[in-house]
Order: C-alpha cells, then sequence, then structure tokens
C-alpha cells in the first residue's frame, strides 16, 4: 500500500530529475517526515510579518 | 630532547624557540606517533611527511640563522579532511570528491597556522560531507575513540577528536555546523572551539551549509586553543561571511579574573534529555564557577528544529548535482537525507531563516545580564561504534538524532563556545562555555580558570 507521502516523493522526484530507487524510498520517507515535523514545529511559531531572515543580502 | 606524547603545542614552542629542540624532531615525533598508533585510531586519512618535514627544516634554518620564528615554531598539527591541502584533492570524508583535481593552495587556516609557525602533517577523517555526529565513515572506515577504541569519536570531525584525544598531535582544526567540534571535543575529552560564526575564514574549505558553518581548533589545554585562535584571526575577503574586525588576541587576557563574570546554567532544553554524567559534568563546572542560577533559553527545541531544516535543506542544495549523477557513491544514509532535503518546500526553509532571527534576539536579551551560559555538549558519553539507539529513563531514543541536541540551539545563532572535557571516569565528557557574540576572550578565560582549578582536563589516552 502506498504511504501518504509517496505521490509527493515522486512529484518532486519528477520536477528535480532526483533519482529515488525503490530500495531507497522507505529511508527518504522517514527522513522526509522527521524534516517536516521539525519544520512545522517551527512552521506554527507565530511571527512578525516584518521580521526579516537571518542573512541578509547587502547590496 | 624527545618529545613525551603529551607535550603541549606552547611546551613545544618553547622549547624550538629556545633552541631546546629541532622543530624537525617535533615533527619526525609526531609522525612516528601517527605512524604507531594510527592503524588502531583510524584518524588520519593522509600523512604529508615529505611536506612536514621540509617545513620544519625550514623552521630550523630560520632559528639557525637567528630569524624571529611564529608563536606555534614547530609545533605539528592535522586538519579535517575538508580543509584544502595544496596537492590532495578535499575528499570532505565522501568517496566522490576524491574524483577531483588536487588542491592547488591551501585553505586559509592553514596558512595562517602554517605562517605561526606550525608544521601541518596530515589530513583527518570525518564523516561524509560533514552531515554526521557519530565520526563513522563508510568509505575510511570510523575514527575511533582514544579512551576506549570499541567507542565513537563523535563527529563530524571525528578524526580531529580521536589525532587530539590520542595526543598524535597537539593541535588540529575541524569544523562545526551544529555541533562537530562540540561533540568530539565532548566524547575524545579534548578542548574544543567553536567560534563566532563568520570570525574565522573558511575559505578554500568543503561547504556544508553556508549559512551555518564554521571551522575552528581542538586542543589539549586552553592555552594551545587560544595559541591556535589568535594565529588563524583576521578577515579574508575570500569567504564572504567572515568578518571584518581585526584580530583580537585572547592569549594575552587568558590569566585575568572571572570573578566579575555573571555565569549561568542554561535550563528547560538543555537540561532534558540528559544522561546523569552529562548533569554530573555541568554541576562540577557550575559548583567550581559559583554558578547556581538556572536561565531558561526561549525556545531552544524550536531552534534545533530550524536549525535542522536549514541544515538539510541548504546540504541538498549543494548537493543536488552529485545526487543526482552519483547517487550509489554517496554513503546511502546521507544520500537518504540529502534527497529527503531537497523535498522540503521553500517557504518553510525561510521561515526557519526568520525564526533564526528572532531567536537571535532572545539571546541577545538574555546576554545582557549574563556573560556566560552551561550546557552539556553530548548528553551522554561516547556511544559504541555502530550503536544505534540508547535507552533514558526507560525510553530508546535514536543515537545519531540526539547527539547533537544541545548543540544545535547554541551554533544556530553563531554563538562562541569551548567545549571543556571533564574527565569523568570511565569517559570524559564535554560542557558548553557559551558566551555573547564575539566574546570567545570571555569563554576561553572562564575555561582556562577552570582548568586552573583542576575541573577540566584533557585526561591521556588510554591506548597508549
Amino acid at each position: 500500500m502506498a504511504e501518504p507521502l509517496d505521490d509527493y516523493i515522486n512529484a518532486v522526484s519528477k520536477a528535480l530529475a532526483l533519482p529515488v530507487e525503490e530500495a531507497w524510498r522507505p529511508a527518504v520517507r522517514a527522513n522526509l517526515e522527521v524534516s517536516l515535523r521539525l519544520a512545522r514545529l517551527v512552521d506554527e511559531f507565530a511571527l512578525p510579518d516584518e521580521t526579516e531572515p537571518a542573512p541578509l543580502f547587502t547590496a | 630532547m624527545t618529545t613525551k606524547p603529551e607535550m603541549t603545542a606552547s611546551d613545544i614552542a618553547s622549547a624550538v624557540a629556545g633552541g631546546k629542540m629541532s622543530a624537525i624532531d617535533a615533527t619526525e615525533a609526531a609522525l612516528a606517533r601517527i605512524k604507531r598508533h594510527d592503524t588502531i585510531f583510524n584518524s588520519f586519512t593522509d600523512v604529508t611527511a615529505e611536506r612536514a618535514r621540509a617545513r620544519a627544516l625550514a623552521i630550523d634554518a630560520d632559528i639557525a640563522a637567528g630569524r624571529k620564528v611564529g608563536p606555534l615554531a614547530g609545533v605539528p598539527f592535522a586538519v579535517k579532511n575538508l580543509f584544502d591541502v595544496a596537492g590532495l584533492a578535499t575528499r570532505a570524508g565522501s568517496k566522490i570528491n576524491r574524483d577531483l583535481a588536487p588542491a592547488k593552495r591551501d585553505a586559509t587556516l592553514i596558512e595562517r597556522m602554517e605562517a605561526a609557525g606550525a608544521v601541518l602533517v596530515g589530513a583527518l577523517n570525518m564523516g561524509e560531507y560533514a552531515y554526521d555526529f557519530t565520526g563513522e565513515n563508510v568509505h575510511d572506515g570510523p575514527s575511533r575513540n582514544p579512551h576506549d577504541t570499541t567507542r565513537m569519536t563523535g563527529g563530524s570531525s571525528g578524526g580531529s577528536g580521536s589525532a587530539v584525544g590520542g595526543a598524535l598531535v597537539p593541535i588540529a582544526l575541524g569544523s562545526d555546523t551544529n555541533g562537530s567540534i562540540r561533540v568530539p571535543a565532548s566524547f575524545c575529552g579534548v578542548f574544543g572551539l567553536k567560534p563566532t560564526y563568520g570570525r574565522l575564514s573558511r575559505a578554500r574549505s568543503f561547504p556544508f551549509v553556508a549559512s551555518l558553518d564554521h571551522l575552528g581548533p581542538f586542543a589539549r589545554s586552553v592555552i594551545d586553543l587560544a595559541l591556535a585562535y589568535d594565529a588563524m584571526q583576521g578577515p579574508d575577503a575570500d569567504d564572504a561571511a567572515c568578518t571584518t574586525r581585526g584580530v583580537e588576541p585572547v592569549l594575552p587576557l587568558l590569566g585575568e579574573s572571572i570573578a566579575g563574570l555573571r555565569v549561568a546554567i542554561a535550563g528547560g532544553h538543555f537540561q532534558t534529555n540528559v544522561f546523569p554524567e552529562a548533569v554530573e559534568a555541568v554541576g562540577r563546572v557550575a559548583k567550581a564557577l559559583g554558578a547556581t542560577q538556572v536561565v531558561d533559553v526561549p525556545e531552544a527545541s524550536r531552534a534545533r528544529a530550524a536549525a535542522y531544516v536549514i541544515t538539510t535543506t541548504e546540504g541538498a542544495s549543494l548537493h543536488l548535482d552529485r545526487l543526482r549523477k552519483r547517487p550509489n557513491d554517496f554513503d546511502p544514509a546521507v544520500r537518504d537525507r540529502l534527497i529527503a532535503g531537497a523535498m522540503v518546500p521553500a517557504p518553510l526553509v525561510d521561515r526557519a531563516q526568520k525564526f533564526r532571527r528572532w531567536y537571535r534576539a532572545q539571546l541577545a536579551e538574555i546576554f545582557k545580564s549574563v556573560d556566560v551560559l552551561l550546557a552539556p555538549a553530548t548528553p551522554c558519553t561516547a556511544p559504541k561504534l555502530g550503536q544505534v539507539n540508547f535507552n533514558l529513563d526507560g525510553v530508546e531514543l535514536p543515537v545519531r538524532a540526539n547527539i547533537g541536541i544541545h548543540t544545535q540551539p547554541i551554533s544556530f545563532i553563531g554563538l562562541p563556545v569551548v567545549a571543556v572535557p571533564v574527565p569523568l571516569e570511565p569517559l570524559p565528557i564535554g560542557v558548553q562555555i557559551i558566551a555573547a557574540p564575539w566574546r570567545e576572550d570571555v569563554a576561553l578565560r572562564v575555561a582556562y580558570a577552570l582548568e586552573q582549578m583542576g575541573v577540566v582536563s584533557a585526561p591521556s589516552p588510554k591506548g597508549i
């Protein structure tokens, strides 16, 4: 049975021309689940709209 | 005069400058130690013996001719193999990079160490592309802990920790993106300095995460750490992130009293997921410094999460083409993490960088009333090589994901840290002495005071 992230992995893999062999898929999926869980932790923290990202470009 | 295995850089430089020892003897002694012991430690991937001998003989010629030599005259040192060394392909722990053309010029920090008289004797093992906390490398084998060779060195600067902890060289250089100097310093029982982000040039070193990459030294004493740090400071137009601040020497300040410094213990996140040995180590250091105040660092767990997101995505960006063309030549664990990193949506990365600025402001507020924060460098002493989980209070936790939980929220905003070794038995463990940005002097003064009190020291390697 396909895992919930598999369609997403297939689509990004195609869009980036980044190969994901079937043997790697469980580990890629597990890592992506961790990355997205941690990213959600950051995402759910409300920041003012004016917040600048840490790296500022100086012309 | 022959060199003892644990002669400090300071001892060697004094002896060489004073004519009591030749630079070539100091170099040959280091090469002999490497030859004898590194078959076990596996800390070196390249030994630059001929280059080292030529450099040492040139120093001896300078001394014989009465020319002035630098403060590191004749001191052998080695570098993590992501530093460019002229004539070597900069492998950065990988199989793929071995196909690169040999570097034409040394990394800036090597040039500065050698300008101060130090002698490069080789390049050191590391986790592939620095995406590692264990010191294990699938291509070169693991570097081994000098206090128990069945255990991890920590990573990714594993060879740096092992070579200094094993007293093969008194100074090594490494890199720290999320903890890769502080973790091996902790497991291998040595001092490590992760300076302020932007303090030391990264020019001609192989990158990992441009937003978070730092370079810094390992040593067996605080004086040696300061000697190396002072020699490497200064602006460098070849690294866009390098400060324009001038050299701010720390060595002359080390002995200054720390009586007026306000020292606090980092609470919250930094007191969770810790084994008893980490609690003991922080407790000993805090007691020696008279620190009782516990300061909560707000949102440190989220800071760690944001550091993780920036790391995996910037790392993926760096390696995207190699992931397309040579995926089977990566360590599979590194490859699968990087591929996943390439799939994280961009807005989440942007939010992590915005959160970074918010979090920086919180810490700046704390440093208005505190000069130093204390925190564990690692949650535990060195795990066994290949160990997958550890058990904390009855809960099984993955080792790799948790080794750096206390270092990541600090490097995330580039604060300077000295990792100091507390010589517990049977294994040492490190404590982070964390200061405000650009105040390496404060962290190093505190580390020196602790060393003078006998609270922290680099234990002798048990394998020699």
